[in-house]
């Protein structure tokens, strides 16, 4: 099991993005306390698929149900939409059914990587290379 | 690699139907599988390639197939994803592999697929692969992973 030892190079909670980003939380409030791992920002569900570890938190511009079915199935910790963007209500409805906290922050993409990263949130490595580990 | 290759005798099989267009299904029966397999209590590495694969595949199916079927077969050695579908095929099959490479329209990709790293990711998750097309009838794909890895002192018996 030596290849696949978890790694925890940082902790940062939910609640802690929340303020960080200046955020809005659309779904989720009771799982605040939950630990993120690890950070990936992107807008394709085929790379979510590869890099997203169990409690990663996503950073997208997507909007639709698809984001969150596919962090439901990679165990993300959470999604936050970037630039003021707000899914429609099914969407938030499906986060609260998968419990996964749904954010959204007025900041683009760069400026919410650039905030978690100063604040040592690291992250993901590609899945196919290791396994569940953050850099 | 054949398809004879493939067979074997499955023990559990899990089934969904595809329909064009139909993406809801892909991220549905990805967490199904997922559920069933956690249940089963194989390693999470495990859980998670044939995810992606099943993932991959299905959405692959409601891009690009008429209408098709997603197959799961678990044995005590391996998993097997099934895929078939009637649709348009796929003319080059080593091309279709490249990363990048995408034939999807400006529509799949603003919803976040088509980015051509479907087969690539279906690819790097599965021990084995094989995907037999024809253009204009369909595409069946079959992707496999073992529950033990071959090499020593790399089980996921923990």
């Amino acid at each position: 099991m030596a290849n696949y030892t978890l790694i925890y190079p940082s902790r940062m909670k939910l609640s802690q993005v929340r303020e960080i980003l200046e955020a809005e939380v659309l779904c989720g409030n009771d799982l605040l306390h939950k630990d993120v791992r690890c950070c990936f920002a992107c807008d394709l569900i085929s790379e979510m698929l590869l890099y997203v570890t169990p409690d990663t938190l996503v950073i997208t511009s997507l909007t639709n149900i698809h984001i969150v079915h596919t962090a439901h199935v990679m165990d993300a910790v959470g999604v936050v939409f970037v630039g003021g963007k707000k899914p429609d209500e099914s969407v938030i409805s499906n986060g609260t059914i998968h419990n996964i906290p749904l954010f959204t922050t007025k900041h683009p993409t760069f400026e919410c990587c650039g905030r978690l990263f100063v604040n040592n949130l690291k992250d993901t490595k590609k899945f196919t290379d290791s396994i569940n580990v953050c850099r | 690699m054949s398809a004879d290759n493939l067979q074997f005798t499955p023990q559990i099989k899990l089934e969904f139907k595809i329909n064009e267009k139909d993406f809801f299904v892909a991220g549905e029966s990805a967490s199904r599988v997922k559920k069933t397999l956690q249940q089963l209590g194989l390693h999470q590495e495990i859980i998670k390639k044939v995810a992606i694969i099943i993932y991959e595949a299905a959405m692959n199916v409601a891009i690009h197939g008429d209408h098709g079927m997603l197959r799961i077969y678990i044995d005590p050695v391996s998993i097997l994803v099934e895929t078939d579908d009637e649709g348009d095929g796929i003319p080059d099959i080593e091309l279709a592999m490249q990363e990048g490479y995408s034939t999807a329209s400006h529509e799949i990709r603003e919803m976040g697929f088509g980015a051509g790293m479907g087969l690539y990711n279906i690819d790097q998750c599965s021990d084995e692969l094989h995907i037999d097309s024809k253009v204009g009838i369909g595409t069946k794909l079959q992707a496999k992973v073992y529950l033990t890895k071959k090499e020593p002192n790399s089980d996921y018996s923990s």
